[in-house]
């Protein structure tokens, strides 16, 4: 379905299988009205670092998903941004898990969380210089080669900037594809959540993507406050449903991009089952009309009727 | 590979974990005022994002606390024990000792127990998978030779001996039931299972816990047994033995021939 209309570079040399359709964060919470209903989502995603026990009801639940639909792994703690090298005891612990669930997809972020050994819980924010370049195209080169296949990485939610950036995000990011051949991941809330608190436009920045090698986008809601000048401060705190704004620059997205898998991220505050189905067949719509635009514009009832 | 023009990563954990600290050189807002409430964020997150996760991990403890003085608890904790590895259900492995030595929480002398035991059933959550011991094998057992026999413990198995009731206090405040008060004066051994998927928490007669660890670490049930005997000169084994078969905290036992 969505397979043609996808650009040449994904359609060809996908690093991922996940299909071009609406998925949600899984929350085991959810795991009753999931075998409930008629579990219509595309696909689940999950944080691979909640699933490293060696049993239990984490696992037995995740084969049950994984046995009726598409699976996607996020991984939140391998600090691909951080300067000192990998932990190699959690790369393994991930490369494990991986071969046991064989995903459609493996993503990271563009962000670092361990430092001397502690682990910080937060995505970090990496300066976009030469130096920190290094580490992510070596640390994501790494990742690919133990686990045998191309990841997605991540743009992140920032608060703020550093002086000694060279790169604009953007840039930055198609350097760490050019150099590892890996694939992108298109946070679309935190574009928004980082063009206002850096203010740039969202919109230039969903202009200049470079879209060919993104293959899931995440959506997600963010907390509002201000900062000591009252100027707006967005918090990515997945805690709410997708804003109208987010919508907006989605659907600006996907006609850049074409249908691709869309995740719907919700941990905190986490909703009724309900909720977030509504919210993933919000995003189900929009993929949809996007797919009958480009069925439309390839018709050939049009070619016909212009030729 | 760091060179002046970079913000070191060791500095900006050191300016997210102590709040007196500016934040760290050479990060700024766009509109050149302060980054300070900018910074902050990042400062919450870790802060906020690893108290939830002890609250999560020890939900009974809160509740006999209360939301605010856990979260001031924890936070302490986060600052001065970050997570040594990204898996969460990790964090908290030495928060029971800390709690015993918070002086503000000496109040309630059983807290550090609890916590362990919140801390156990965690663990078990998590263990491997495996199949208990089937009760006709267990029925099948020549009992004059257990002196000599060995067991091999599930992995989900893990006790708990405290000078206060904890596994009463933890069922009063897991059950939705009217409270009932609990008498603390009295002390309670416990035992974590999770044969299948469920978590079974139930208490061991006194000398049970010790029983228990030396067949952990391999040794005779005759040596159990004189460990039991040791903590209580009137250990229960019939009770001890029961309660473990039951609960599926063996996988398997093996007779001397």
């Amino acid at each position: 379905m969505g397979a043609h209309s996808a650009p040449e570079h994904s359609r060809e040399r996908a690093a991922s299988s996940l299909p071009a359709r609406a998925g949600v964060g899984f929350k085991s919470a959810h795991f009753a009205d999931i075998e409930a209903s008629a579990r219509d989502v595309g696909f689940f995603e999950i944080h691979a670092e909640n699933y490293m026990g060696a049993g239990g009801n984490p696992h037995a639940q995740l084969m049950r998903l994984r046995r009726d639909s598409p699976l996607s792994i996020h991984g939140v703690g391998l600090s691909v941004g951080g300067a000192e090298p990998l932990d190699r005891a959690h790369l393994r612990r991930v490369k494990s898990l991986v071969e046991q669930y064989d995903p459609a997809a493996f993503s990271e972020h563009l962000a670092w969380s361990t430092q001397g050994a502690r682990f910080l819980n937060d995505l970090l924010p990496v300066p976009y210089n030469a130096t920190a370049l290094a580490h992510v195209v070596a640390h994501v080169d790494e990742i690919q080669e133990a686990l045998g296949r191309p990841i997605l990485l991540e743009n992140p939610a920032a608060y703020l900037r550093f002086r000694s950036s060279q790169y604009l995000e953007i840039d930055f990011l198609r350097e760490v594809v050019r150099r590892t051949d890996c694939r992108l991941l298109l946070d679309v809330t935190n574009v928004y959540v980082s063009a206002t608190n850096l203010a740039y436009s969202a919109e230039d920045y969903i202009d200049a993507f470079p879209m060919s090698y993104v293959e899931e986008i995440h959506l997600a809601g963010y907390a509002e406050d201000v900062d000591e000048v009252g100027a707006p401060l967005l918090i990515d705190a997945h805690c709410a449903p997708v804003p109208d704004a987010v919508w907006r620059l989605y659907d600006r997205a996907l006609a850049r991009c074409g249908p691709v898998a869309t995740l719907i991220e919700w941990d905190n505050d986490v909703p009724p089952w309900r909720t977030l189905l509504t919210q993933a067949t919000q995003a189900e719509a929009f993929l949809e009309r996007r797919r009958a635009v480009e069925d439309g514009l390839k018709s050939e009832a049009l070619h016909d009727d212009l030729g | 590979m760091t060179t002046s023009a970079d913000v070191d990563q060791s500095a900006f954990v050191r300016a997210l974990l102590d709040p007196e600290l500016p934040p760290p050189n050479g990060v700024e807002a766009s509109h050149g005022f302060a980054p300070e409430r900018r910074f902050a964020i990042y400062r919450n997150n870790v802060c906020v994002g690893l108290v939830d996760a002890l609250a999560e991990r020890f939900p009974i403890c809160l509740q006999l606390v209360g939301d605010e003085f856990f979260r001031a608890m924890a936070q302490c904790y986060v600052r001065e024990r970050l997570p040594r590895t990204p898996m969460l259900f990790e964090y908290g492995d030495a928060f029971a000792t800390f709690v015993s030595d918070f002086e503000p929480a000496r109040a309630l002398p059983y807290l550090p127990d609890v916590a362990r035991l919140e801390y156990a059933v965690g663990q078990a959550y998590h263990a491997a998978d495996a199949a208990p011991l089937p009760l006709e094998l267990i029925r099948a057992l020549p009992l004059d030779r257990l002196e000599s026999a060995t067991a091999v413990l599930h992995p989900s198995t893990h006790v708990v001996a405290s000078a206060y009731p904890i596994v009463s206090i933890w069922r009063r405040h897991m059950s939705d039931d009217e409270m009932t008060p609990v008498e603390l004066e009295h002390s309670e051994e416990a035992l974590v299972t999770r044969p299948e998927l469920a978590i079974n928490v139930s208490t061991l007669p006194c000398g049970g816990s010790a029983f228990v660890d030396v067949l952990r670490n391999g040794r005779t049930f005759g040596e159990a047994m004189n460990a039991a005997t040791a903590v209580a000169a009137d250990f229960k084994l019939t009770d001890c033995l029961r309660e473990l078969i039951l609960t599926g905290a063996f996988v398997a036992l093996s007779v001397a021939q």
